[in-house]
């Protein structure tokens, strides 16, 4: 249970960071929070050449208001977004998703931006971005460019980071008045990995029905998914009794789950359907739905 | 083999030289290359809580992080609670008096989570007890005992805290 040996880069700028990345590409890996990435070293399957950490960079810190929302540093740690003002008053969302995230002293190390480049099918953050159709922002050797998270996210631990790219951050726009989220999850134990979680983000008309919704789950397919036939079926309707559950019911036909330990492919569609349902009433409450 | 790196890290008050091959984690650094064996090592994967010690102030898997992050920081680790004197600190007394061990491998991850959780919340709940340890394993006690240590030792700090206070109104 040692890590394998390794060459250590510790760059103090983004300038050095990703021409570090450029030079050494897909031998090595970037480690920022660790909390994902060195239990597989210690584990040793993963056995890169040469780690890039980048918790000295400090230009990928930082958060800060973006267009009604916020732009959140890779860096930052879990646990500064779970605790910041600036999270609670734009992106409740994230606060919830963030507080769900394995324990307190995980939070203390992990960064958002590592838990969404490392996109573990089971993790929250990636689904609570999904649902927020955050930006994420990367940088590479040549260009900087910008993509939607629904455009990020690839599959089972897999993103359309190159390897010579670096995350550095992530916007997340700022909602319509009248919107409530919610961020539900089942777990086995405080702190595992969600079995089935679900984030909702509803806004509402003057008359009480959806104006917009947006879902998105973890744990119950290869990556974080987009409920998109669940958003449809529910948009103009009232956010609640059989419109809601039948929207709800519509999940099983957007998710691919796997049976395991934790629990069957059945089971999991079963309480992705009810949990969906429950997000999403939550969060049209919360947005003011009577 | 990488070459090795020089580092300087501050545990319990005091500063340490080392020269860590990059891939030393911290949990090792503290118990092979500094003898603090006090922080325990269990899964080494960052579940199990025993190597939580804390960095900057805030707990940490050691086991999770290397030697070389550590670098020009703060470490303290369950060493570090007992007076010089040898004495022992309000939360350890209270895990001693209220049985919050039997083997006790777990506890020096314990103790540390319950420094951090005190350090910020005198007066927690049972269920802030229990979301603050939810990160520590434990295969003997059950728990309760645990949570009963937790509680004592608050309930021990938050008089010793107020004490001078109600002494200066006599």
């Amino acid at each position: 249970m040692k890590p394998p040996s390794f060459e250590y880069v510790a760059p103090h700028s983004l300038d050095e960071a990703i021409a570090s990345l450029a030079e050494y590409g897909d031998t090595a890996k970037v480690l920022a929070g660790g909390q994902s990435l060195v239990p597989l070293l210690n584990m040793r399957l993963a056995g890169p050449d040469v780690l890039i950490d980048v918790n000295n960079v400090r230009e990928l810190g930082g958060l800060s208001t973006w267009n009604g929302g916020i732009s959140i540093g890779a860096l930052v740690r879990q646990s500064a977004l779970e605790h910041a003002d600036i999270a609670r008053q734009r992106a409740p969302l994230l606060v919830e998703a963030t507080a769900l995230v394995g324990h307190p002293a995980i939070r203390h190390r992990g960064t958002v931006g590592g838990s969404l480049a490392h996109a573990d099918p089971a993790a929250e953050l990636p689904a609570a971005m999904l649902a927020l159709e955050a930006q994420l922002v990367v940088r590479g050797a040549r260009a900087q460019r910008s993509m939607s998270a629904d455009e990020f996210f690839l599959g089972n631990l897999t993103t359309a980071l190159g390897p010579d790219e670096l995350l550095t951050e992530i916007r997340v726009p700022g909602v319509p008045a009248r919107t409530g989220s919610a961020f539900l999850e089942m777990s086995r134990r405080v702190g595992d990995f969600a079995v089935c979680g679900v984030a909702a983000l509803v806004s509402l008309n003057d008359s009480g029905r959806v104006d917009r919704v947006r879902v998105a789950l973890c744990g119950v397919g290869s990556g974080p998914t987009r409920a998109r036939q669940v958003e449809q079926a529910l948009k103009g309707e009232l956010p609640s009794g059989p419109a809601l559950e039948q929207a709800a019911q519509r999940v099983r036909d957007e998710i691919d789950p796997a049976s395991d330990v934790h629990g069957s492919a059945a089971y999991r569609s079963k309480l992705a359907v009810t949990m969906t349902r429950r997000a999403i009433e939550l969060a049209a409450q919360r947005a003011g739905a009577s | 083999m990488s070459p090795k790196l020089q580092i300087r890290v501050t545990v319990n008050g005091q500063e340490h030289d080392g020269l860590v091959e990059p891939r030393r984690l911290l949990s090792d650094f503290l118990r092979e290359d500094l003898g603090l064996t006090g922080t325990h090592v269990g899964c080494e994967h960052g579940v199990c809580g025993a190597c939580t010690v804390l960095l900057d102030g805030q707990s940490v898997r050691s086991c999770l992080l290397f030697a070389v992050q550590a670098n020009g920081h703060t470490v303290m680790t369950v060493e570090g609670l007992a007076a010089s004197d040898g004495s022992l600190h309000p939360i350890q007394a209270a895990f001693w008096q209220e049985h919050g061990l039997q083997c006790g491998f777990c506890t020096p991850g314990f103790l540390m989570t319950t420094y951090e959780l005190l350090q910020a919340n005198r007066s927690p709940s049972d269920e802030d007890i229990r979301a603050a340890i939810s990160a520590n394993l434990c295969r003997c006690t059950g728990y309760q005992n645990i949570v009963r240590s937790v509680r004592a030792a608050a309930e021990q700090m938050s008089t010793a805290a107020v004490a001078p206070v109600a002494n200066a109104r006599q």
